[in-house]
């Protein structure tokens, strides 16, 4: 089988953002970019079912400015065997390319390459938006397994386990699918440097939006970006007693 | 303009947040239709038809919406969308599920996660896990949107008299089936809705260990949750996570027990009243947001509290 793995460039998880001070977005020059976290868990899920004879070729995809190249190579030192870039200029986090304009693309190449399932991240990290599987998969008119704790593939057939609000959810989804990815799906491996070494060999291709006939004109336009009101914290209490005086008698919440 | 709202309910009653969501909508219309879509949900019909606010219910009752599923959902309320100018869901993971597939086959880009509306075009929504709120105006005919519950009060359950009115049902689209559900059982309140939620870290060290957490929770009528690193841990079931990619809540009264205050802990919790936290770590984070810190061991402190309390 052939799964296709959308990636994206995103800020670094452990960056502490800072907002434009021109309220037009957020500042992401000199700002650490990794792969966003639940497409690292994609790729890692594609490449377990690659090493378990499920996948026989994994297909990375991104969108993106040109050093998302660098995206598509970490994805491949995981286990893509090839990378598909769209480049593109337009910001990819907020007021730019939105999650509509991302499943048209990736529509576009599932069309090109045709996958037996699409495996990708639940949601990017920078404008959480958590749309674009979903929408990929009602374009397409495919089945849909959203926020998998757990997959498992066979012929013809997917069985997901979802995490949901109340706990845990498994369904059966014919394939082709669009499957997205939760925090415990798996962990991803370190990459080790002679798969960073084989993946820079790997076959790279670049493609653009035009080429694809897509529009990124965004349809919702930022009229601002602030950051949240600050909390006023560092309150201490010395013990259990003054807690419970506290909540009692100075904020009545109990 | 009329909006559709899509209810949460579980067949036979409507969930908490489907009120908050009728609240949010009122912000930008009077006229308010409410959907309920499931299999022998009469009875999660007429209480949608008592909401204040509420001006009609559309309810659609067929075997093939038991579960709920995307691929059955989306085409129903597609099909029903001509005349709305908005149509919200609340953005729980059902509709964080549905919804995405309802804008796409409209050719609509959707909002996720609004907190705050400010006109029928521009609403408010939180990005980078919170650490910055975007305000956006959308210039699609028609929004799709998904609210926040926490974000806005929740309209009365009661006090409407809505019609409802049957709406022909989409068919099963054969993509997909249920196979089965572990849910959490609790008599505990729902954890997005609860008025005091006391949550549980990695501090907390073991499974066993979570019935301290538990017993203060008891004792307060409060709901239980925890942080990604217990979860992980394997200490409490995914379901109980606050944070940027588990659950928001916004209660009275937040008790953060041996949780550190990770960022994206920090995201699903720091818009809490009133912020307790319980931590032998004075350094850490979480402090920074408490309004009452209290330094010490949890296992000293959390059982004297139960106590007292």
């Amino acid at each position: 089988m052939k799964v296709l793995v959308p990636v994206k460039r995103a800020v670094d998880y452990n960056v502490k953002i800072r907002v434009k001070s021109d309220e037009s977005g957020i500042e992401l020059n000199n700002v650490k970019m990794s792969m966003n976290p639940f497409d690292e868990i994609a790729i890692e899920e594609a490449t377990k079912l690659k090493e378990a004879g499920t996948v026989t070729e994994i297909v990375a995809v991104t969108i993106g400015p040109a050093k998302a190249q660098e995206t598509l190579r970490t994805a491949m030192a995981i286990g893509a065997d090839r990378g598909i870039i769209v480049e593109t200029d337009t910001p990819t986090d907020i007021g730019g390319v939105e999650p509509l304009a991302v499943a048209k693309t990736l529509k576009a190449i599932v069309e090109k390459e045709s996958p037996d399932f699409v495996i990708m991240g639940k949601q990017s990290i920078d404008d959480d938006s958590n749309q674009t599987g979903q929408m990929l998969s009602a374009l397409l008119g495919w089945s849909q397994g959203t926020f998998a704790s757990e997959v498992q593939i066979a012929e013809g057939k997917a069985t997901v386990t979802r995490e949901i609000d109340g706990g845990l959810e498994t369904i059966e989804i014919k394939l082709p699918a669009v499957i997205t990815t939760d925090l415990r799906l798996n962990e991803p491996r370190y990459v080790k440097l002679p798969d960073i070494m084989k993946a820079k060999k790997k076959q790279l291709d670049v493609m653009t939006p035009d080429e694809l006939g897509i529009d990124f004109t965004p349809r919702l336009s930022v009229v601002k970006v602030v950051e949240p009101p600050a909390r006023q914290g560092g309150g201490k209490v010395a013990d259990v007693d003054e807690l419970i005086d506290k909540l009692k008698n100075e904020a009545k919440v109990i | 303009m009329t909006i559709l709202v899509i209810a949460e309910h579980n067949h036979s009653a409507v969930k908490p947040v489907t009120l908050n969501v009728v609240a949010a909508a009122r912000k930008i219309d009077s006229d308010v239709h409410l959907l309920v879509v499931g299999t022998d949900c009469g009875g999660a019909a007429d209480a949608a038809a008592k909401i204040h606010g509420v001006t009609k219910v559309l309810k659609c009752d067929s075997p093939e919406y038991q579960k709920r599923l995307a691929e059955n959902m989306a085409p129903l309320i597609e099909s029903l969308a001509g005349e709305y100018s908005h149509i919200l869901a609340p953005a729980t993971t059902f509709g964080k599920n549905v919804m995405p597939r309802v804008a796409a086959k409209l050719d609509t880009q959707q909002i996720s996660d609004i907190t705050a509306i400010h006109d029928a075009d521009t609403f408010e929504r939180p990005v980078y896990a919170g650490n910055a709120i975007a305000t956006v105006k959308s210039s699609d005919d028609k929004k799709i949107i998904t609210v926040r519950g926490t974000a806005f009060d929740p309209v009365a359950a009661e006090g409407g008299s809505a019609s409802v009115e049957d709406v022909a049902a989409a068919g099963d689209s054969g993509l997909s089936s249920f196979v089965k559900q572990e849910l959490s059982e609790s008599d505990r309140p729902e954890l997005t809705a609860a008025e005091i939620v006391v949550s549980g870290g990695r501090g907390v060290g073991s499974g066993e260990n979570f019935d301290l957490i538990e017993k203060l929770a008891d004792k307060l009528g409060a709901a239980v949750g925890a942080s990604r690193a217990a979860v992980d841990a394997g200490y409490v079931p995914n379901d109980y996570q606050v944070g940027q990619t588990g659950k928001v809540v916004a209660p009275q009264l937040y008790i953060a027990v041996g949780i550190s205050g990770a960022i994206q802990h920090l995201a699903g919790m720091k818009d809490s009243k009133i912020i307790v936290a319980i931590n032998k770590d004075e350094e850490a984070p979480i402090f920074g947001v408490a309004d009452y810190g209290l330094v010490g061991d949890l296992f000293d402190i959390v059982p004297e509290l139960t106590e007292k309390l």
